[in-house]
């Protein structure tokens, strides 16, 4: 999966689950500050990852430090490197 | 200790005619029917009721996501029913947050729909990994109660009375007796619920729904009429703002009616079957509440869901009570059983009949079964010079609610 194909599929997945708009998700926005999401939304968030990508994240210790949409991307890269 | 009087000034409907008191009430007065065949039952096999009452073209997008997420469709009418009676009463934010006003909104069960689609994915591996955070909220049994009060940031009492068909009603009367003891200046009080296949199938299972109806749905269901078969399953929600006649003069708020009694009881002489005798205690119980004799109510909005035995007792029990001149009529024909969200929508409509000074007939009425006690049932609309009006309703798992309304007469 390209760097490309992996920003479209967690931005389109996000989207649909938090009702965000497209066009507002740039890699360097908050997740909580910015786009308003809060613990529930968390742990939401992980699930729809999981759905989006089918691999397991949720105890893995990075996902706590997650900040921006930026980091989801490099996440979901890193944890897709690992496993390829 | 001195009681304070309580009156209503706010009221919201979600129900099968629409998402406004508008809606709700354009439809009765018209004679129309909101019950029409819902396909989406034949999934459940052997269920022979295929009709149903539906809410239908509202928007709950209305409602903020950080607030609908935990939400199934039951917190949506409540919600969008609580905003519309607040929004009358003009139920400011400091009101919310003062503590003095609370919550008393109940549904039947949490959500059927939710619940069923969450097992019918935790069934295939057991797993909870894709369990979603918001799950529970929309499953338990306060979630309207919950949800609205998360909605609109309110700090004070919060309950969800849970008595089926009863629910709506129960909880306006424990709303109208904590305001009347000065627990609280001002209380969200209805009931909601939503439609399931399974809702349906639960009466059809006690051989209690339409059935011979399917291809006629606007016929049906018909109370007190010779030819019913059974009630029609709905949904939607009914929210009434109630407040201490004090606090809404003070804040010169519109006064739009006024509870005046209130009794419920428990027939503990079956979980199913209706009782005249208790019917009857319940509503001499809620009379003595109000302190008014019963030739002081010139209406009575019955239950009457166009069960066979229900309608009977029911009207036994009215006849027991009141002289055969008080008029009767049932709201169930138009909009079929909106089950927990009945008594506060039938409340709604019943405050209009006062203050319009008109009578709601029973729709499709042509032939009161003889079994039925002699009423004054009425036919068609009706002008009609109203004060005090009784609102029944009696619910599976013995448990019977009468309410007293009374016009506002600014004195």
């Amino acid at each position: 999966m390209t760097e490309q194909e992996i920003i479209t599929t967690v931005n389109t997945a996000l989207a649909e689950e938090f009702e965000l708009d497209l066009d507002e998700m740039t890699p360097d926005v908050s997740l909580y500050e910015d786009l308003g999401l809060d613990s529930l939304d968390t742990v939401d968030m992980v699930i729809v990852l999981e759905g989006a990508f089918n691999f397991k994240i949720r105890e893995e210790a990075d996902v706590k430090e997650i900040r921006t949409l930026g980091d989801i991307h490099a996440f979901v890269a890193k944890k897709l490197a690992a496993e390829s | 200790m001195a009681m304070n009087r309580v009156v209503i000034t706010g009221m919201g409907a979600v129900s099968p005619f629409g998402g406004t008191v508008a809606d709700l009430l354009s439809g009765l007065y018209e004679g129309r029917s909101a019950v029409s065949y819902y396909d989406a039952l034949r999934q459940v096999q052997g269920l022979r009721s295929l009709v149903a009452s539906r809410v239908q073209g509202i928007d709950p997008k209305q409602i903020a996501r950080k607030h609908r997420r935990s939400m199934s469709k039951m917190s949506v009418y409540a919600t969008l029913a609580a905003s519309e009676a607040m929004q009358q009463a003009g139920i400011d934010e400091t009101m919310c947050a003062s503590g003095g006003l609370g919550v008393a909104v109940g549904s039947t069960v949490g959500s059927t729909e939710v619940t069923e689609a969450f097992f019918e994915d935790y069934f295939t591996d057991h797993s909870l990994e894709r369990m979603k955070s918001t799950l529970f909220f929309q499953m338990m049994n306060h979630t309207c109660a919950s949800n609205i009060a998360q909605t609109f940031n309110i700090a004070g009492r919060l309950l969800a009375p849970s008595a089926a068909c009863a629910t709506g009603s129960q909880a306006i009367g424990y709303g109208y007796e904590m305001i009347a003891q000065g627990h609280q200046q001002i209380m969200l009080c209805g009931g909601a619920d939503e439609l399931h296949p399974l809702t349906c199938a639960t009466f059809d299972v006690m051989h209690a729904a339409s059935t011979a109806y399917n291809d006629r749905a606007e016929l049906t269901p018909r109370p007190f009429a010779a030819d019913r078969d059974g009630m029609v399953c709905g949904e939607g929600s009914g929210i009434v703002v109630l407040e201490s006649l004090d606090s809404a003069l003070q804040r010169g708020a519109k006064i739009l009616g006024e509870v005046i009694g209130f009794a419920t009881v428990s027939d503990p002489g079956s979980i199913a079957n209706p009782d005249a005798r208790v019917m009857a205690l319940c509503i001499r119980q809620a009379l003595e509440s109000a302190g008014i004799d019963a030739a002081q109510v010139d209406y009575v909005n019955a239950h009457a869901t166009a069960t066979q035995q229900g309608d009977i007792a029911e009207s036994q029990a009215i006849a027991e009570v009141f002289e055969p001149s008080v008029a009767v009529s049932s709201l169930k024909g138009h909009l079929g059983h909106t089950m927990a969200a009945s008594g506060a929508l039938e409340t709604i409509a019943t405050i209009d009949m006062l203050n319009q000074g008109k009578l709601v007939p029973t729709l499709h009425l042509d032939h009161v079964d003889n079994d039925c006690a002699e009423l004054n049932y009425i036919k068609q609309l009706s002008d009609v010079d109203l004060s005090v009006a009784l609102k029944n309703n009696f619910a599976l798992g013995g448990v019977n609610t009468s309410l007293v309304l009374r016009r506002y007469n600014h004195d």
